[in-house]
């Protein structure tokens, strides 16, 4: 079921939390909400959900109107942020909850709610915690267990809230790539919210990025991450370098030097800001090219599978870059040591004209 | 020799090498000081209470409390926390479940009026009464032109009581219901259930502990009530009279061995609420264990 989400604005008191929002979910889609903490990336979950109203604006499953729709009625599967188990339940009823509750002439017998809840519980690879307490469990487990409680009514979309965000690095990374699976095996709609671009980028097919209640820009990760639609995109989503460039005479000068910066439009321009992402820099013991920057080498971080060098240029600008193990080998440079350093390409750029 | 002092901390214990910093001695002066407080203040009375009520043997005490109006007193006193207890847990709950779950208008003011019976004196909540449907009263008048009196009958002991009990649930519920947010019954209404079930099958398992202590206070209350019932009940032996103003009688009169047997009755009920009490403690730190969450140790 496809999700589409029509200039829909809410307002708490003086604060607007969403600001005329549209997108769309197809259906059988996974879809990241990613922004800061504030951006209304999960008060837009909630109206979707049903447990907040809109101020105006319309949500529509598979095109039709669900305004009038109460969130019991919805069928949509929502995981919290904090899990929100029934403490008072034993894993397995739990899971059996919503399956309990349906309208007697729907409601499945008890031994029909048995083989279900065993045969979800077996899905999320946690049969054998059925006759446990929620606190007995650990937060992989949880989520986990939430998980198989919001399929068990056969939602037709799944909601998740931060679904990795209160645990730890190593669980957060399993849990994910499992989910990314999980949905490859179910193929549901969904649409989960999270404040981490990591997450995001690894695990949606197509992410939306908002801040302050506005989507910024909806793309695939490979997308918004090399295409960033604007400044705020291109920050959130990784570290980025911003050099501001004079353009003189149709070259580009940074400093001193004069530099080639590969797709920058020299005419016409007074200066330019251009960001440039780490892994974008190429660093040499020679000049490469007339134009490189001669800089020094403050910082060297070679642990995990990039190499993260921090650089002083002449001119005093610092730059983060990252190189392969590989090349770093190749070059072996050492703290304090002057190299140049060149652009290979860059991310983003703004023009003065 | 007293055993080892339990931290009231509870059950997540810092471990059994914690450091104390204070010295022995400090220690055992505070918990003689606090144990000594309480045996001249509690037990001391409680068991000059017991020890009056059989001082003149087995027989004076099973006379005293069984006689027509002692009893009168004990069944007024039974059908007052009869009707009070039930009715003030069901507005306990409708104003907890309003005041913890809902942002409206006018919450805090509801909150003072909830507190209100807890902030006058109980006299002055009999007064208020006594002001509303007394012969000079505002309804009294037009009550009694309709055939009906309000004072110095049962009626009026039951309101009354109703009015001074009315926070006791109420107050334990609010907290408890706000500890525990929405998020669980948000998780109920996503997977299809409706208010009611919702407050049948999440609501109220989870406020279970609180609302029975709760019940339990507000129970105590109803029995042990005397200034406010005092004012309105117009002391009538054998009709409106309640438990402690049975209690007084006989001890204005003398009858000093009678009124403390009497008496002995509503020390019992402060016995059993204890009890319950310390067991509905036990049963809100299990519940307290199941919103635990320790540190994420496996998947």
């Amino acid at each position: 079921m496809s999700i589409e989400v029509k200039n829909v604005t809410k307002i708490f008191g003086n604060f607007k939390a969403l600001d005329d929002i549209s997108m769309k979910v197809e259906t059988g889609e996974l879809v990241a909400l990613l922004g800061p903490s504030g951006s209304g990336k999960t008060t837009l979950l909630r109206i979707i959900a049903g447990l907040e109203v809109t101020d105006a604006g319309d949500i529509l499953f598979e095109g039709k109107d669900a305004k009038e729709q109460k969130a019991k009625d919805r069928n949509v599967g929502f995981v919290f942020q904090h899990y929100a188990l029934f403490r008072h339940m034993k894993v397995f009823d739990n899971v059996a909850f919503g399956l309990r509750v349906q309208p007697k002439n729907i409601r499945p017998s008890e031994k029909e709610i048995k083989n279900r809840v065993m045969e979800l519980l077996k899905l999320v690879q946690l049969e054998w915690v059925a006759g446990r307490f929620p606190w007995q469990l650990s937060g992989g487990q949880r989520q986990r267990i939430a998980l198989a409680r919001a399929l068990a009514v056969k939602p037709k979309v799944l909601l998740l809230d931060e679904p990795f965000g209160s645990l730890d690095a190593r669980v957060r990374k399993e849990l994910r790539q499992w989910l990314r699976r999980f949905h490859d095996d179910l193929h549901i709609t969904s649409l989960f919210v999270t404040h981490d671009q990591e997450e995001a980028l690894e695990v949606a097919d197509r992410v939306v990025v908002m801040n302050k209640g506005k989507v910024e820009q909806v793309g695939t990760p490979e997308e918004v991450y090399h295409n960033p639609a604007n400044v705020f995109v291109l920050n959130f989503l990784g570290n980025v370098n911003l050099f501001h460039a004079r353009v003189e005479g149709g070259k580009v000068f940074m400093g001193n030097t004069s530099l080639e910066i590969p797709g920058l439009k020299a005419g016409n321009v007074k200066s330019a800001n251009v960001y440039v992402r780490p892994h974008q820099f190429e660093i040499t013991r020679q000049p490469k090219q007339a134009s490189s920057m001669k800089a020094a080498v403050r910082f060297i971080n070679p642990a995990g599978p990039i190499v993260k060098i921090d650089l002083v240029t002449e001119a005093g600008h610092s730059i983060q870059a990252e190189i392969s193990q590989e090349e770093f080998s190749k070059i072996k440079i050492r703290k304090n040591e002057q190299v140049y350093v060149s652009l290979k390409d860059i991310t983003f750029s703004e023009y003065e004209i | 020799m007293f055993p080892p002092l339990k931290r009231n901390s509870g059950s997540e214990n810092p471990g059994p090498h914690k450091i104390q910093s204070e010295s022995k001695l400090v220690k055992w002066l505070l918990i003689g000081l606090a144990l000594g407080y309480i045996a001249i203040f509690l037990i001391m009375p409680l068991a000059c209470v017991f020890m009056t009520a059989f001082s003149k043997g087995l027989g004076t005490y099973v006379k005293a409390i069984s006689e027509p109006d002692a009893l009168a007193a004990i069944r007024l006193t039974l059908i007052t926390a009869v009707i009070a207890v039930p009715l003030n847990m069901i507005f306990g709950i409708a104003a907890s479940w309003a005041i913890a779950k809902f942002n409206f208008k006018g919450k805090s003011i509801l909150l003072t009026f909830i507190d209100l019976p807890l902030s006058v004196s109980p006299v002055i909540s009999g007064l208020i009464f006594v002001l509303l449907f007394g012969s000079q009263g505002f309804f009294g008048p037009w009550l009694i032109g309709h055939g009906i009196r309000m004072m110095f009958t049962p009626a009026a002991i039951i309101l009354t009581t109703i009015f001074v009990t009315f926070p006791m649930v109420a107050r334990e519920l609010i907290p408890v219901m706000k500890a525990q947010g929405n998020d669980e019954e948000e998780a109920a209404m996503t997977l299809g259930a409706s208010g009611f079930q919702t407050f049948w099958r999440v609501t109220l398992p989870n406020i279970k502990w609180g609302l029975l202590y709760g019940i339990i206070l507000c129970n105590a209350r109803a029995m042990g009530e005397f200034g406010a019932v005092s004012v309105v009940s117009g002391h009538i032996r054998g009709l409106t009279n309640t438990l402690p103003l049975h209690i007084e009688i006989l001890y204005n009169e003398y009858h000093f061995a009678a009124a403390f047997a009497a008496a002995s009755l509503l020390a019992m009920l402060a016995i059993v609420t204890l009890v319950v009490k310390s067991f509905i403690d036990a049963g809100i730190k299990r519940n307290l264990q199941l919103t635990w969450t320790g540190p994420e140790e496996k998947v």
